[in-house]
């Protein structure tokens, strides 16, 4: 009998313990908010919205997710199709708004002030039929990361061309391997068959003159003989200048084999920077950034327009505290937060002219040209068929790279496939 | 099971068979309306989704369309007629291709080894109860922890397979096992038998251990050479457990998916069923034909367990005839 009495008071106490800890504050509400994790944003989220949830009282959960974004989109997909209510906030690729506008709450009204503060190349781009879908909260444009100390060593210029940083690619790591370095390599890439090879391949590709895959008009244009050159210089550089692994690189494993101090040459996002100058990287205060190399003097270089959004479910229970959020994420003050602590950029005009980001990351004043001029990837004209479109891209480069068929039959044989998913229509 | 024999001659009332055949269905009933709701419905409705235009946008509002996402017609404005739909994608025979030639070598040498680490452990040594527990981790690890345990160990610049290759001077540069074409279904092949060995040879052992031990000292006293033994005596007595182990791995092997999505993502040299119909489901919003492929992989499935059912049959029979 003594153990019923005991089990009663036992079950008494967790009650009252659980209450103490969730009942208290009973108005406050809990906000999901779901992103993928690249260098220190998950770390440092919760200082982030710290502020925010010190002002409302609400609080912020993060349910994380892998950093690769074809990874995040086909789960996103799955949670909003099923119209979860579990998530309330989602963080989006700046490509995505064609194909989940549907799912997400209109912010123009919420957001009428922040607006006009912002890029209206980049509002544009979160615009589907007139509703604003998601707020930027940075935008991106990748750099050409290089080890100012070994180019110096080696007396090399900063490279305009690829040839030229292959060049210089080869004669550091050939250096850098004589004197013990056996692990060294001149440049890395993010080759892995994912969305963001499409981003590397578009630079490529353009940079050479050979246009951007599906032309803004809807035009397939990507099997020209400046493309399949394009190609094959990258294909030259892998088991060269590139580790033969870089095909199965994404962002962080670039980033792992640069920061440790294992490459001359880095093609990645601005993230990058400082955390390539944080306290616990080889190569600090060793590099610095430049624009992307151009296939041939006269071309100009091209860079893929990235970024990411925020936006809110449509089937949160909490939209209100969500739009708040997001309000906040998108604003100023978490924008320049950013920006100081993980170089990301902003996407509001005045904080380029800001002196404490200047100070901070110098990345940032010096990239606000370069990603006005990026390059968007053709998911405006390709609509709902972005994805098949991209994965298709990046199969043939992927293809071409590890050395399944030449660039030109692989770019023959991409654009018969365009056609075929285009049908009558994009 | 009621045959129509246990009717004759029965004329008052229901026999006792009768009457325990029934009171085992209403004890079966719960399960087969669970087996009906969480394996013949989703089949059903893949199969119904199959057939119509059906997105992930909105899994309502799919307009019936017969086989058009298996084979359909085109005729081009040129007058030229092209075929499209699962049927004729390249990129869904090169998956099937992927996946069977996957099924059968991981199967083979699963068999194989399984059955050779379960000799071992049916003889009597000591600590051996240790070791059949130990053999089972790689089993008792979840496959995606596993997949990513291997990525990082194959991987080409920080992994320590090359890092102990290199070393052991079998080979001269690091390789990139995983996202190399030519080495990334070894990979794959390599990572699932070290995970799956353990399995079959759970059920080897199981098999051994009813065979029963006298015929074996009959053997020795007829001095037959071990070898013989065992090809004449062990395997033809576990072959029953053995045939099921493989029609399970064989069923598992089919449809892989995990340790591939995790191990190689994207990659058409490793892609399999499971792996493109779900990448037509999801990221591609082409739910419709992703069922189709489903649909078909499941119809695949049936064959190749029909087929290894027939097989095994007409064997034993030979055997019978002896």
């Amino acid at each position: 009998m003594s153990f019923g009495y005991r089990a009663i008071a036992l079950r008494g106490i967790a009650l009252a313990a659980i209450v103490a800890a969730f009942g208290a504050p009973a108005m406050a509400e809990e906000v999901k908010v779901v992103f993928g994790s690249t260098g220190s944003d998950l770390t440092d989220f919760p200082d982030l919205v710290k502020p925010w949830e010190d002002k409302t009282g609400n609080k912020v959960s993060v349910v994380p997710m892998p950093s690769s974004t074809s990874d995040q989109f086909a789960q996103y997909r799955l949670w909003l199709a099923a119209g979860t209510s579990d998530i309330d906030l989602y963080q989006t690729d700046v490509i995505w708004a064609p194909q989940l506008a549907q799912h997400f709450v209109d912010l123009t009204a919420a957001a009428k002030d922040l607006i006009p503060t912002e890029f209206p190349s980049i509002i544009q781009s979160q615009t589907v039929g007139g509703k604003l879908v998601a707020l930027p909260i940075f935008t991106d444009a990748p750099a050409l990361y290089y080890r100012k100390d070994l180019l110096e060593k080696y007396k090399q210029p900063v490279p305009k061309t690829w040839d030229e940083m292959a060049a210089s690619a080869k004669i550091i790591m050939d250096g850098e391997r004589a004197a013990g370095s056996k692990d060294f390599w001149g440049f890395v890439f993010q080759g892995n068959a994912y969305e963001g090879l499409t981003c590397d391949a578009l630079e490529w590709v353009k940079s050479f003159g050979g246009g951007q895959i599906v032309e803004p008009d809807g035009t397939i244009s990507i099997n020209n003989p400046k493309a399949v050159k394009a190609l094959e210089t990258a294909k030259s550089w892998v088991g060269t200048i590139a580790p033969a692994g870089v095909l199965s690189y994404q962002e962080e494993e670039a980033r792992g084999v640069w920061q440790t101090g294992n490459a001359a040459f880095m093609r990645n996002w601005p993230y990058a920077y400082s955390l390539g100058n944080g306290a616990d990287s080889k190569v600090k205060g060793l590099f610095d950034v430049t624009t992307l190399p151009v296939g041939a003097e006269g071309d100009s270089s091209a860079a893929t327009l990235g970024g990411w959004n925020i936006a809110v479910s449509k089937y949160s229970k909490h939209q209100d505290a969500a739009i708040s959020l997001a309000l906040y994420l998108a604003g100023p003050e978490a924008q320049k937060w950013r920006a100081i602590h993980e170089t990301h950029l902003p996407t509001i005009q005045a904080l380029y002219d800001d002196a404490d980001v200047a100070k901070a990351a110098p990345i940032i004043p010096q990239w606000k040209n370069v990603f006005l001029n990026a390059v968007p990837r053709p998911s405006a004209p390709t609509l709902g068929k972005y994805n098949e479109v991209s994965a298709k891209f990046w199969s043939a480069v992927h293809d071409t790279l590890s050395g399944n068929g030449s660039a030109a039959d692989n770019l023959a044989k991409l654009e018969g496939d365009l056609t075929d998913i285009k049908g009558d229509n994009w | 099971m009621t045959t129509p024999d246990s009717f004759q001659g029965q004329n008052a009332g229901p026999s006792l068979q009768q009457q325990r055949a029934r009171a085992a269905f209403w004890f079966l009933a719960p399960m087969l309306f669970a087996l009906f709701c969480v394996a013949a419905w989703p089949l059903l409705r893949t199969f119904y989704f199959s057939m119509t235009d059906t997105t992930l946008d909105n899994l309502y509002a799919g307009k019936w369309i017969w086989f058009k996402n298996y084979l359909r017609v085109i005729s081009l404005p040129s007058g030229a007629v092209q075929y499209r739909g699962t049927l004729v994608d390249p990129n869904w025979w090169n998956a099937v291709w992927n996946t069977v030639r996957f099924s059968i070598v991981s199967v083979l040498f699963e068999s194989v080894l399984g059955l050779a680490v379960a000799l071992a452990l049916n003889a009597e040594f000591k600590g051996r109860s240790i070791v059949r527990a130990a053999i089972l981790i790689p089993w008792a690890i979840p496959t995606i922890v596993s997949a990513k345990m291997w990525a990082w160990m194959l991987n080409d610049q920080y992994g320590i397979i090359n890092d102990l290759m290199l070393k052991a001077h079998l080979i001269d540069h690091k390789i990139a096992w995983a996202s190399t074409t030519d080495t990334a279904m070894i990979a794959v092949l390599a990572v699932d038998i070290w995970k799956t060995t353990p399995f079959m040879a759970l059920l080897c052992l199981a098999g051994l251990q009813m065979v029963p031990r006298d015929i074996y000292e009959a053997a020795r006293i007829d001095g037959i050479h071990p070898v013989k033994v065992f090809f004449r005596i062990t395997l033809p007595l576990i072959r029953p457990a053995l045939m099921v182990a493989v029609i399970f791995r064989m069923l598992d092997a089919l449809r892989i998916f995990d340790l591939v999505y995790v191990l190689t993502p994207n990659s058409a040299a490793t892609k399999t069923m499971s792996v493109i119909s779900r990448e037509n489901m999801i990221d591609f919003n082409k739910f419709a034909y992703g069922s189709a492929q489903s649909t078909l992989l499941f119809a695949i499935l049936a064959v190749f367990v029909s087929l290894y059912i027939w097989l095994g049959k007409v064997d034993l029979s030979g055997e019978g005839r002896k």
